[in-house]
């Protein structure tokens, strides 16, 4: 998969929160064999907590996708997004301007115009939005090159609440690369975007909170490769009654 | 003078962004400075003077979804 010119190793993208411990994570980043991890800033203590997270991610090797979490204006995400490049050395960023505390629902208004001077910038957006083909529109306006759209609200493990919005999203930007982002509970669910042919799934929560998180990450990762392989293989039209697989020619009259 | 470090009150001596960070044990190269919500960029730390009640930010990498 090609995002910004750049070829990524996986189309399993990975959220780095709520796992037991960083050794967990670290066996889940491997297990997955993901292409990238999202990261966040937050206030650092006095303990030095985020420069022990940030060597334990280094030492994975993974690439990383830092993002503005918990901004609910253009303000906050424009400054968290400098802030971000600075300590993590990248543009590369996902942009999240959340607009209702409940539903973790971006608002996409402030979105579009967050993602405007960010480009801008030289910052190259990975937009959190909704299934919504007019804001799509105006992202890509806005210089994003691909769409996150949720599959459902963040951390609820739903799944894809709306897949006809998706496959609509797919029809519209055809040349677009399009990651799932937020929703995701089982492989299911990601197999389940990827024969619609999004490009990949971001996910955190189904992985972290797993039983078994290196093993749930493994199940993902075989999840998002079926399902991309099953829509590279044009899968059949439904149909709305049965028709016989074998043969009804030569069927013997034996009645 | 009393500035506000991470939402909690910090009596500090240094007048610049930068010594209050080495004063503050803030030696990491992994953090980033926000002064009264705007970003101050690592190379403007030096040059950027504090004043009493300043809000200062500190943020470091931290876990993300």
């Amino acid at each position: 998969m090609r995002i910004y010119g750049e070829t990524i190793a996986s189309r399993l993208l990975l959220g780095t929160a709520q796992y037991p411990s960083p050794a967990v994570l670290q066996d889940v980043i491997r297990a997955s064999g993901t292409g990238l991890v999202t990261v966040s800033l937050r206030r650092e203590t006095a303990d030095g907590a985020g420069e022990g997270f940030w060597r334990t991610l280094r030492e994975t090797g993974a690439r990383i996708l830092p993002n503005t979490a918990g901004c609910h204006t253009v303000k906050e995400a424009v400054t968290t997004a400098h802030m971000a490049r600075e300590v993590f050395a990248t543009d590369w960023l996902k942009l999240e301007v959340i607009g209702h505390a409940d539903t973790l629902q971006p608002d996409v208004f402030a979105l579009v115009e967050a993602a405007r001077i960010l480009t801008s910038e030289g910052f190259k957006v990975f937009p959190y939005t909704t299934d919504d083909l007019v804001v799509g529109e105006r992202l890509l306006d806005a210089g994003c090159e691909l769409l996150m759209p949720w599959g459902a609200p963040i951390g609820s493990g739903q799944g894809l609440r709306n897949p006809d919005a998706l496959r609509a999203m797919r029809a519209h930007f055809p040349g677009v690369p399009l990651v799932v982002d937020a929703g995701i509970g089982r492989p299911s669910d990601a197999a389940q975007a990827m024969e619609l042919g999004m490009d990949a799934v971001l996910l955190n929560t189904a992985v972290a909170q797993a039983g078994d998180p290196a093993g749930m990450a493994r199940a993902m990762a075989l999840a998002v490769e079926a399902g991309r392989a099953g829509f590279d293989a044009d899968p059949m039209d439904r149909r709305d009654l049965a028709v016989p697989s074998t043969p009804v020619l030569g069927l013997a009259e034996l009645a | 003078m009393k500035i506000l470090v991470n939402a909690e009150p910090r009596e500090v001596s240094g007048l610049t962004l930068s010594e209050a960070l080495a004063e503050l044990g803030f030696d990491s190269p992994a953090v980033a400075t926000a002064l009264n919500g705007d970003f101050v960029p690592r190379d403007s730390r030096a040059a950027t003077a504090l004043q009493h009640g300043d809000r200062l930010e500190v943020l470091a990498p931290m876990q993300g979804g």
